[in-house]
């Protein structure tokens, strides 16, 4: 068993400016910030390394900060411009039953995150639902499909907090 | 037959042959629902399946974000219809551990049971329907005559059969009918004995066995790694359960055992075991409900429901152990009156992804035996 800021040092000491920020102010569970083009190597080595053994990933969910500016484009629907996305992983560890929850936020206009799917195969179809319904690219993912949209959807994805519905998909009536 | 490429296959003469591409779904009564599998054939053996989802998506998170945290409630129960009693379970919790509130005793206690009743029905709907898609009809018509009986329990307690809008942050929306106590334990006392009538009906059954035992086998480590947990988890093996290892409500007073996957028929980890712990659930659940209709107290149950929810800017993760696994949401709130995102977790989406790796070098026929020895709901796989 290991607390978050123990893990936070061992992170901090092993891989310097990767490592942005633990943030333990909210009620809840405290997470740590993580670089998003590093987060692969971080939790390699958070599998891996003899005293964490992190093998379970729980969850994996994209998140839309919202953070940005609105801009309004004069019929009522707003854009977002600017600020971030975000992506939470919940690991724990089968073995020495700790969890940890790590955070990274990547750019709005260019949203790049290295890939965890080699480290828990689990990730997989977590990373395409956030690429789905986010809009997040994850890096070296093998087979970044759309999962639950359809195939053919182009309208933009729809957990952005500024995504609209299009006036028709495939011939039929959108908004009803 | 040399297989030289991913692709083609030489065969003997000489000639060149190439893997088929064959489509099971959407619309085929074995996959439970809405589900493509894409299968690359070499003859009848399977070297690829590729599942297609989405069949079904409504973005129930979408939703989520326009509702206040009681209205996204029943949303919830649309998830897994067969395990909607746990999905609210689940959110509640969720939804109070967010807020840091407590709820009254009586609450947990008819939580408990009411998830452990449906821990069974939908057990009873899983080992109905996998022996229905193998062959056998009869223990489905025996499985549905029990499951109704529950449905008729909850049909007393809150008026509905499937979806029921019963458990609420903060409480239930009202308490449990007057009859309710008498007719748990009358059920408890006609329902023991149907387990065994259940195994000697399907689960020692010779065909039944010559089709799942060896088929299908799942390593623990693989389990782990491709975030399988719930019946499966434990199928392959490892003493893993939420309710004891990560533990929420009530369930630390309760004495009951978890069972694991013995290989008693084949290998560790197969369909017959991913099939055999669900029955031997049934009992643990059991005895469970059992132990909670004995001590439950009296007390109101919708004191400590919540005027108005309105929790710290913060998220959290809250896990449950639904009958199919380990079901989390992620709820993060901006302090409004709104969730600002709702993630649920749920345990059918991720066992879906291993199918390619349960599937490879098995037969066509096998995969109906796997499919059906996971059992996923198709609800909360699209969400």
């Amino acid at each position: 068993m290991k607390s978050a800021q123990e893990i936070f040092d061992l992170l901090k000491t092993k891989f310097g400016d990767s490592i942005i920020e633990l943030v333990s102010t909210q009620p809840t569970e405290p997470f740590i910030i993580i670089n998003p083009t590093e987060i692969d190597k971080v939790c390699f080595f958070l599998r891996d390394d003899e005293e964490l053994l992190f093998d379970n990933l729980m969850n994996l969910s994209g998140v839309d900060d919202a953070n940005g500016k609105n801009i309004s484009d004069g019929d009522g629907a707003t854009k977002i411009e600017g600020g971030t996305l975000s992506v939470y992983y919940h690991i724990e560890s089968t073995k020495l039953r700790h969890k940890l929850v790590l955070k990274v936020s990547t750019q709005r206009e260019k949203p790049d995150v290295a890939s965890v799917e080699q480290i828990w195969r689990h990730a997989d179809w977590h990373e395409r639902e956030a690429f789905d319904l986010l809009g997040i690219n994850f890096l070296n993912h093998p087979d970044l499909r759309r999962i639950l949209m359809p195939y053919d959807w182009e309208f933009g994805y729809p957990l952005r907090k500024d995504y609209s519905n299009p006036e028709f998909y495939q011939g039929m009536k959108v908004p009803f | 037959m040399i297989i030289d490429t991913e692709n083609n296959v030489k065969a003997q003469n000489g000639l060149r042959t190439e893997h088929m591409v064959l489509n099971m779904g959407p619309q085929h009564p074995s996959t439970h629902g809405v589900l493509r599998l894409e299968l690359e054939l070499e003859g009848e053996i399977i070297k690829k399946v590729i599942p297609h989802i989405g069949y079904l998506h409504r973005c129930f998170e979408k939703h989520a974000e326009a509702m206040s945290y009681p209205q996204v409630v029943p949303y919830v129960d649309r998830m897994d219809y067969l395990a909607a009693m746990y999905n609210e379970f689940g959110y509640a919790v969720a939804v109070e551990r967010l807020l840091g509130i407590q709820v009254p005793e009586r609450v947990d206690y008819i939580r408990v049971i009411m998830g452990e009743l449906q821990r069974i029905a939908s057990h009873l709907v899983a080992i109905g329907t996998y022996g229905m898609d193998i062959g056998a009809f009869t223990p489905f018509l025996y499985c549905f005559r029990d499951r109704e009986k529950i449905l008729s329990l909850f049909e007393m307690t809150c008026g509905a059969r499937l979806l029921y809008n019963y458990i609420w942050p903060g409480g239930l929306s009202h308490d449990i009918h007057p009859d309710f106590i008498r007719s748990t334990k009358e059920f408890v006392k006609y329902f023991r004995p149907n387990i065994k009538e259940l195994n000697d009906l399907l689960t020692n059954n010779k065909i039944f066995i010559d089709r799942t035992a060896n088929i299908g086998i799942l390593p623990v480590e693989t389990a782990i790694n491709y975030g399988i947990t719930g019946p499966n988890l434990r199928a392959s093996g490892l003493k893993w359960d939420l309710r004891k290892d990560d533990t929420y409500s009530i369930y630390n007073k309760f004495d009951f055992d978890i069972p694991v996957g013995q290989g008693l028929q084949g290998t560790v980890g197969d369909c017959w075991d991913r099939y055999y712990i669900r029955v031997l659930e049934m009992e643990e659940s059991l005895k469970i409900i059992e132990q909670a209709i004995d001590q439950i107290p009296e007390g109101d149950v919708t004191s400590a429901i919540p005027k108005r929810i309105k929790p710290p800017v913060g998220q959290i993760y809250s896990r449950v152990e639904n009958p199919r696994g380990e079901l989390g949401y992620f709820i993060m709130s901006n302090g409004s009156v709104n969730p600002f995102r709702v993630k649920a977790r749920g345990p059918s989406f991720v066992h879906l992804g291993i199918m390619d790796e349960l599937c490879k070098g098995h037969m066509v026929a096998d995969i109906i035996a796997i499919l059906g020895s996971i059992d996923i709901v198709l609800g909360e796989v699209d969400r």
